[in-house]
């Protein structure tokens, strides 16, 4: 078992080199924590991991195998949280994350995902009302949905995951994340930090960009 | 399949629910068309000459008015980054929006066409000529529209370069369209028109999805 493995990762944005010869290993059971001042790359580097932006240079493998070779399958293992919540106003929370679960092929299994982030008793509110926690925490349990099914996906990518929270929802992301570890997946973290750093201290590494910078 | 028709469901939705987009296209329609009489004077013998053209023009200037918001709330909320990683093809989310887009838009225009036909004056016998050239016109204006939304995400003025980008490729179906009526008008036979409109569909329902979900790849890196 192997995780994933990323060798001399470059990145260029528009003209500029945001990070280069980035190398990093995360076997299963593991995460990473991605650190470094705004601008060093984390998000980025996240978004090359996702498939969602090219790399000026390197290569990026799972279990031993280049991602390139079969992007489809890359893109079926990844959850991936951005800094944005995709969540519609016009939908209840129920429906928000009843739609992102079916298409990603993911049994909808819904009270449980907003039960461990405690927004079960807004189910059938509509998203408008929710607060940025309350939008924050239901995003965040669309990686409740998946993580007791055979298909859900093994790596999380995780843009600042914390953002938002409260103490309370910040405890409940790092059960979430260790019950993942606890599982062989693997989680990759972008943070600046603070309780959910801590909360996973003891089964994760550690990644400063700034190390990285040009 | 399933993921294609788990997006319209939702963007029919929002459209219900949010209810604006849609109303203010059909209110468009209606309003504009409803102006030129007042321009061109009520004379009945002008009227129905006009009245095919008019219609025309009015429904692709209406079919435009929603196009900015066909992609940018996705993007703007992260969602287009998770239609990206989901399993559902690119392509085939572009389709489901395209579709969604023209239910909540053309089907309306559609429904409201006959309406502004009465008010125009437009013989009984122009009526079905009007509605299956919108029929066929209609799901290309949502298409072709897509490449320009798709195109102009994330930029500053987005509505004006849709228009700039997306009217001179609209003027074929318009062109098309009204003559469909005005042959019907004059007794020609319109058949040929109409497989050309036919024709522009099939032509876009061939590139326009491919190339829209290359502009929305495009717009996310």
């Amino acid at each position: 078992m192997q995780g994933l493995t990323v060798k001399e990762l470059d990145c260029i944005r528009g003209d500029r080199l945001v990070f280069a010869g980035v190398a990093l290993a995360v076997k299963p059971g593991r995460a990473l924590l991605l650190s470094g001042a705004n601008g060093s790359g984390k998000s980025s580097l996240l978004r090359i991991l996702a498939g969602l932006l090219p790399p000026a240079a390197g290569s990026l493998a799972w279990e031993g195998e280049n991602i390139d070779e079969d992007t489809e399958a890359h893109r079926r293992r990844i959850a991936y949280i951005g800094h944005a919540d995709p969540v519609k106003p016009g939908l209840t929370v129920c429906e928000n994350l009843e739609f992102w679960a079916r298409l990603y092929g993911l049994e909808p299994e819904i009270e449980p995902a907003l039960y461990q982030f405690g927004i079960e008793q807004l189910a059938d509110l509509p998203a408008r009302y929710l607060s940025a926690g309350q939008r924050r925490r239901l995003t965040l349990a669309r990686l409740a949905v998946g993580q007791n099914s055979p298909w859900g996906p093994p790596l999380w990518l995780l843009d600042e995951p914390a953002t938002g929270l409260d103490p309370s929802a910040v405890a409940m992301l790092a059960n979430t994340i260790l019950a993942h570890l606890a599982n062989e997946g693997v989680a990759i973290i972008a943070s600046h930090g603070g309780l959910l750093d801590e909360s996973l201290s003891g089964h994760a590494d550690r990644l400063d960009l700034q190390d990285a910078a040009p | 399949m399933i993921g294609m028709l788990l997006l319209i469901r939702r963007d029919l939705m929002l459209a219900f629910r949010g209810g604006t987009d849609a109303a203010m296209a059909v209110v468009f329609f209606i309003l504009a068309a409803t102006l030129f009489p007042f321009g061109v004077g009520p004379d009945p013998e002008v009227l129905p000459r006009i009245g095919g053209g008019v219609i025309w023009v009015v429904a692709l200037l209406a079919a435009m008015l929603s196009l900015e918001r066909m992609f940018s709330a996705d993007y703007e909320d992260g969602s287009l980054e998770q239609f990206v990683l989901s399993p559902l093809p690119l392509v085939l989310v572009a389709l489901a929006k395209i579709i969604a887009h023209w239910l909540t838009t053309g089907v309306l225009l559609l429904v409201a066409a006959p309406v502004l036909a009465v008010f125009y004056n437009l013989p009984a016998a122009a009526f079905l000529p009007l509605i299956v050239s919108m029929l066929l016109g209609t799901p290309t204006l949502s298409l072709i529209g897509a490449i320009g939304a798709a195109l102009t995400l994330g930029a500053r003025r987005s509505g004006v370069l849709i228009s700039l980008l997306v009217l001179p490729l609209y003027i074929p179906v318009l062109i098309f369209g009204a003559l469909v009526v005005d042959g019907a008008l004059a007794g020609r036979d319109y058949g040929n028109l109409l497989m050309v409109l036919g024709g522009f569909l099939l032509l876009a329902l061939a590139a326009a999805p491919w190339a829209t979900a290359a502009a929305l790849r495009q717009s996310i890196e």
